[in-house]
């Protein structure tokens, strides 16, 4: 008896084994593919995001009128009307055409900045991180004088100051998110730089940028992306709000926040056409959030 | 700690020359020539080559910044292009209102976070918990200026209660506190309540669950301590990290009311910000953001020190 049991205790003890180095060898992206797929919120966010995505790339097939054409004849027509589903803004112009071609600037202007400032400023945060010293205190404290700054109110200077337009918006935003983007990589780095592999590179002859370039950028950039991803939210709403300050996107250009704008006349008339592009504002600004929770709880990045 | 409070205090004067030498620069980098911020447009020429040289304006950058810190540093912030008026007299009305509706907005955001955050993070894990967090998403994904028009859409459109814009009837801007008054800050305050309510909601949630996981709460239950007790602790030790991330929040809401003020009209920095814009009042605009940006930097002292104060356990060096 005791012949037969041992045997087979020694393959089930080898099968787990191998089943282990099966599970280590699918690698880190792989395991953050099955959490991401076991996360309901993140598929149902992803999916919504997705799909509202491909509505506004096809939006010149999907859309039932031409978002430039007003008439004077069907202005503020409510939500229902046979022909324009969701009405008709203050110029007759219908609103499912225009929420469809506006999310593209608004897309365009969340995302834009953050893409920017998650270059340029992780590049400037490794830097500070890795090289430390001067560098260091030189980008540090040039970051600590943009925080000192309320970030909607530093957006409104610059863009202000330059005047309205989608670039200077752009522009705006994009020096509003660096200075954050710095100081979570340059916190990250220095984590990194101090450990063991990092030091037994540098003790085999690497250079500063291969050391960088192998065994830093690899392990800080997961962070700083899901970081980056989280302020995307942010970044619709602050861009959202500047055009409907008439700081961003100028008329008739459709774009959700200066929709928004222009429709706040209207709230008398037509109240519940008027706060439908804050509607997608906030679907989307809700589901990049979410997306970003469930990001960095699949890629278990801490903070 | 002496010290440390010592160093601190002396950070911020770099800090604040900083933020000033940046709202200095906004008129620079602003299109046209700084001397449009002030001489109005169709002023001859030798009127603007005298105003040139009256305010230094040929001589180079660093000469100008210095002459200008001169100025404000002595509590002058220049003319309004469009008034006329010196910047100041306007923009002291202004903080008073976006102070108070700041005030009301973060108080009533830090309460709700509070009690929010705490239930949550007491309860984690059960409903209570899902229902928080939800919220607590809603509300820092919310596009503020838009839930200011829905509130406006429900209660001033639709029901009537409560008016849609102005500090007061017949839209004066003196405040005083009754009905009438206060009738027209609760929309505003609560539209720009719910981001700080979001944020500290998050906030108080990670601490209080931090703290309930700690040992020496399963020791004041053990020793039999009563629900009421057991809370004060848990109140003691979230207190100075949640004061810290409100205090920050204050700051926040005052630069970031203008969108608010935009929506409910009210006659605040914001409102005051905007029709600088759209005025091209540089001198104005760049008054209002380097008032703005101090009181933010002041803020953050306070808190960096109050937390100092509070935290016993802080001990920096």
């Amino acid at each position: 008896m005791s012949l037969s049991t041992t045997p087979t205790a020694a393959e089930a003890e080898l099968a787990v084994q191998a089943r282990q180095a099966q599970a280590k060898s699918d690698g880190y992206w792989a395991g953050v593919f099955k959490r991401v797929r076991r996360d309901p919120v993140t598929i149902a966010c992803g999916s919504i995001l997705l799909l509202m995505l491909l509505a506004m790339i096809f939006a010149p097939l999907i859309a039932p009128h031409d978002p430039y054409q007003g008439s004077m004849i069907r202005r503020l027509r409510p939500i229902g009307t046979p022909g324009y589903p969701l009405g008709t803004d203050e110029l007759g112009r219908d609103i499912l055409t225009r929420l469809l071609y506006g999310g593209r600037l608004s897309w365009f202007m969340g995302i834009t900045p953050v893409a920017l400032a998650f270059v340029i400023g992780g590049t400037l945060g490794i830097v500070a991180g890795y090289v430390g010293g001067k560098v260091n205190m030189a980008i540090m404290r040039t970051t600590d004088v943009f925080y000192a700054f309320p970030s909607v109110l530093l957006a409104v200077a610059i863009s202000g100051a330059l005047g309205a337009g989608i670039e200077n918006a752009i522009l705006a935003l994009t020096l509003v998110f660096i200075p954050q983007i710095i100081r979570v990589s340059e916190s990250v780095t220095q984590g990194v730089r101090n450990l063991d592999f990092v030091d037994a590179a540098r003790a085999s002859g690497a250079s500063g940028f291969t050391i960088v370039r192998v065994h830093v950028l690899g392990n800080v950039l997961g962070p700083i992306f899901v970081y980056a991803t989280s302020l995307i939210s942010v970044c619709m709403i602050i861009a959202s709000g500047l055009s409907f300050l008439g700081l961003g996107t100028k008329p008739p250009e459709p774009e959700w926040g200066l929709m928004l704008n222009t429709l706040r006349t209207a709230i008398y008339v037509q109240p519940w056409v008027a706060v439908l592009p804050g509607v997608c504002i906030f679907v989307t600004s809700i589901c990049f959030n979410l997306l970003s929770d469930g990001l960095r709880q699949a890629m278990d990045v801490k903070g | 700690m002496a010290f440390y409070l010592l160093r601190r205090i002396l950070y911020a004067i770099p800090i604040a020359l900083a933020v000033g030498f940046v709202c200095f620069m906004l008129v620079q980098i602003a299109p046209g020539d700084p001397i449009n911020a002030i001489v109005p447009p169709d002023a001859p020429a030798d009127v603007v080559e005298q105003v040139r040289k009256d305010y230094g304006l040929d001589k180079p950058l660093p000469v100008q910044f210095g002459l200008w810190l001169w100025k404000v540093v002595h509590g002058d912030l220049g003319r309004s292009l469009a008034t006329g008026r010196p910047v100041w007299a306007d923009l002291s009305t202004g903080i008073q209102n976006t102070l108070m509706l700041a005030l009301c907005a973060s108080a009533l955001g830090f309460t709700l976070g509070c009690i929010l955050g705490g239930l949550a993070g007491t309860f984690r894990g059960s409903f209570i918990d899902r229902a928080a967090v939800s919220t607590a998403v809603a509300g820092v994904s919310v596009p503020h200026y838009w839930l200011g028009m829905v509130l406006v859409v429900i209660f001033s459109v639709q029901l009537n209660w409560l008016p849609a814009m102005g500090a007061g009837p017949g839209g004066s801007a003196d405040w005083s506190w009754d009905w009438e008054h206060v009738k027209h800050l609760i929309l505003p305050a609560v539209t720009l309540s719910v981001i700080p309510m979001g944020i500290v909601t998050r906030t108080v949630r990670g601490i209080v669950a931090e703290i309930m996981n700690q040992e020496f709460i399963t020791a004041l239950r053990g020793k039999g301590l009563t629900r009421w007790g057991v809370f004060t602790h848990v109140v003691k030790n979230a207190a100075p990290n949640s004061l810290a991330v409100m205090g920050l929040q204050l700051g926040y809401l005052m630069g970031g009311s203008i969108l608010v003020e935009t929506v409910f009209s009210w006659p605040g920095t914001g409102l005051l910000l905007n029709s600088a814009i759209f005025q091209r009042d540089l001198p104005v605009l760049q008054g209002t953001i380097l008032v703005l940006a101090m009181f933010f930097v002041t803020l953050n002292l306070i808190v960096d020190l109050m937390q100092t104060a509070l935290d016993p356990r802080i001990k920096r060096a």
